[in-house]
């Protein structure tokens, strides 16, 4: 129609006959352009997986596969470097766990709520609300968890409490990633077709028992499709514990104390100067293949999940 | 529930010696309520805290703001510290990354929803990017340093506002595709079938229908990303933000530091007066986040009467 109204005046021989072949190259050249913007995607794998691997390669020439896989100290920084991933990988799984005790109980809790009994009113007002806790920078918790939520611990339940800890760390990556578990898993508990719950109440079971015995376990594949996108989540946290759980490379399996994951260990480095090529510079492309491989396998585990939710129903 | 009654009467041998309905209904419900409360007191936890982190950061940093913390460069002495080059350098890639990821976000989108057939190509650039969403964004760092720092400094000049906009529009680039695609999606075909039927061309039906149709909800999605963009402060170290810098940035190519780096390098500071000034700072990004965050809802909102 737009067509029409611009060329009203033109001859009924150009507006159909000339034109279209314009208009078909056009069409094709426009077409071309867009398709381009979707393949920038698969170019950004590419060069993700190039990148890691070709800085990874040039890493294992200088240290061997067997040590970073078994070696039980990391101390990259020191005159005689020894780099065991096992220890940033311990960092990670210690601060992941503590965020995940958190988020998973009150992500699922208030799932269940938003689900199951809020009105529809209050469904409205409180999702946004509760994602806005995604939305806050991660350099704003890191410094909630520094200065705040470290000397509260400090002064009520562990006097013995290091300034830099896993425990501090953890606890508000999982305030972070209850908006994840809450809105995937709410997703699949809202998925549960009503029948489901009106068989349970006409068996005469009520609101908590069919929430709990019926709803839940139908949703099974959602919740953990939801618990796996949050552990993905936090074991690429970056800000919030390098911030506030210190650096120091230690297998430890205490909360109280401070430790480095993979994440902390790449902007540490980053930050200081590192020269281009150099084995410190190569490293923090390792430790990074290392994380990319665990959050992707985590990733398709999520997605294999979800699917298995949405084909139920 | 069901399955239990059901194997707990098999056993029993009949339905009349059942044990699970002579329990209490009272008990039963009283339970019911305690459930309640403790699912929306698991609600209300993540609402508390953040109140609470509201709050605590507006009491560290707000006595801390002034013209001349905004006006100021970074100092050696924390009371005298500004934000002023960290502001402007988020402004630039604030800018910048909009101009790169805006038009490769709307296009990759149009293709994958108007014109792309249904095969394994599309498919795998689907779940291609869907991966690329979980991605953890210090990945994303270390791609820009292997290839926009170190493989490309001529064209973007190294550790530069260039390089760390490219970084940052990659990262948020799955983002608008996928809120773009949703936009689209809720256009019904009956405005595609009927500009076809006047002759008008695909493009001409995507330029003149889809596209304004489409607008308020690709809008929001875009400017949440944007915001994601403005808070990042992990893929920009990695790429070469600078920490402590006493200029502002005259271009593309110039070097520079952001808000949370700036942030970031102070609360690492051991003096308290360092920290004071990192929540001041704290405050300034969350003021610019809730600036970007309501221009979003005001044009979601002015579009929607429109169409």
């Amino acid at each position: 129609m737009a067509v029409n109204t611009k060329q009203s005046g033109r001859s009924e021989d150009e507006l159909w006959g000339r034109e279209s072949r314009m208009r078909h190259f056009r069409e094709r050249a426009i077409k071309a352009v867009f398709a381009a913007c979707a393949y920038i995607s698969v170019l950004t794998t590419f060069g993700i997986v190039f990148v890691l691997l070709f800085e990874t390669i040039n890493f294992f020439r200088e240290v061997s596969i067997v040590d970073f896989l078994t070696a039980t100290t990391w101390s990259a920084a020191f005159v005689n470097p020894q780099f065991g991933i096992i220890v940033l990988i311990g960092g990670t799984l210690l601060t992941t766990a503590i965020a995940l005790a958190v988020a998973l109980p009150v992500g699922l809790l208030a799932a269940i709520y938003l689900s199951e009994y809020a009105s529809p009113r209050l469904r409205r007002w409180l999702k946004p609300a509760l994602e806005v806790l995604a939305g806050v920078p991660t350099i704003v918790y890191g410094y909630f968890a520094l200065t705040f939520v470290t000397p509260l611990l400090q002064n009520t339940i562990f006097p013995s409490l290091t300034i830099f800890n896993a425990l501090s760390a953890g606890l508000v990556m999982g305030v972070m990633i209850i908006p994840t578990i809450a809105s995937v898993s709410e997703d699949a508990i809202y998925a549960v077709p009503r029948s489901l719950r009106e068989g349970g109440y006409a068996l005469g079971a009520t609101k908590r028992e069919v929430a709990t015995r019926i709803v839940v376990p139908a949703a099974l594949s959602g919740i953990v499709a939801a618990t796996v996108l949050g552990i993905s989540r936090a074991i690429g946290e970056t800000m919030i514990v390098a911030v506030a759980a210190g650096n120091q490379a230690q297998l430890t399996a205490n909360p109280l104390e401070s430790v480095q994951t993979m994440t902390a260990f790449i902007v540490q480095v980053a930050s200081g100067d590192t020269p281009t090529g150099s084995l410190t510079y190569n490293t923090i492309f390792a430790v990074g293949a290392t994380l990319f491989v665990m959050t992707l396998i985590l990733n398709v585990i999520s997605h294999l999940f979800v699917r298995r939710f949405r084909e139920a129903y | 529930m069901a399955r239990e009654i059901a194997t707990q009467n098999a056993q029993k041998g009949g339905p009349e010696q059942g044990p699970v309905f002579k329990r209490s209904t009272s008990a039963r419900h009283a339970l019911d309520w305690v459930f309640i409360v403790l699912l929306f007191i698991a609600t209300m936890i993540g609402l508390v805290v953040l109140a609470v982190l509201l709050v605590d950061i507006a009491v560290d940093g707000v006595p801390r703001l002034s013209w001349k913390f905004l006006t100021s460069f970074p100092s050696v002495i924390p009371e005298n510290s500004g934000i002023y080059p960290a502001l402007l350098g988020s402004v630039w890639l604030l800018g910048l990354t909009a101009l790169i990821s805006v038009p490769l976000g709307v296009g990759a989108a149009v293709y994958l929803e108007e014109y792309a057939p249904d095969s394994w190509l599309t498919r795998l650039i689907e779940v291609n990017i869907s991966n690329l969403a979980g991605v953890p964004s210090i990945i994303y760092g270390l791609l820009g340093l292997g290839i926009f720092v170190n493989l490309l400094p001529s064209v973007t000049g190294g550790e530069s506002i260039l390089s760390g906009a490219l970084t940052l529009s990659l990262l948020i680039l799955p983002i608008i595709i996928i809120a773009t695609r949703e936009a689209l999606r809720t256009v019904p075909d009956a405005v595609r079938e009927g500009g076809y039927a006047l002759g008008a061309t695909r493009w001409e039906v995507i330029r003149s229908h889809l596209l304004p149709m489409a607008l308020p909800g690709a809008l929001t999605g875009t400017i949440l990303a944007l915001s994601r963009a403005i808070g990042e402060a992990a893929p920009l170290i990695v790429v070469g933000a600078a920490t402590y810098i006493t200029f502002a940035p005259t271009g593309p190519q110039s070097n520079y530091s952001a808000l949370p780096i700036l942030i970031y390098s102070w609360i690492s500071q051991p003096q308290p007066g360092f920290q004071t000034a990192a929540a001041a700072g704290i405050v300034v990004l969350m003021i610019v986040l809730l600036l970007t965050n309501s221009v979003a809802i005001c044009l979601r909102n002015k579009h929607q009467r429109r169409v």
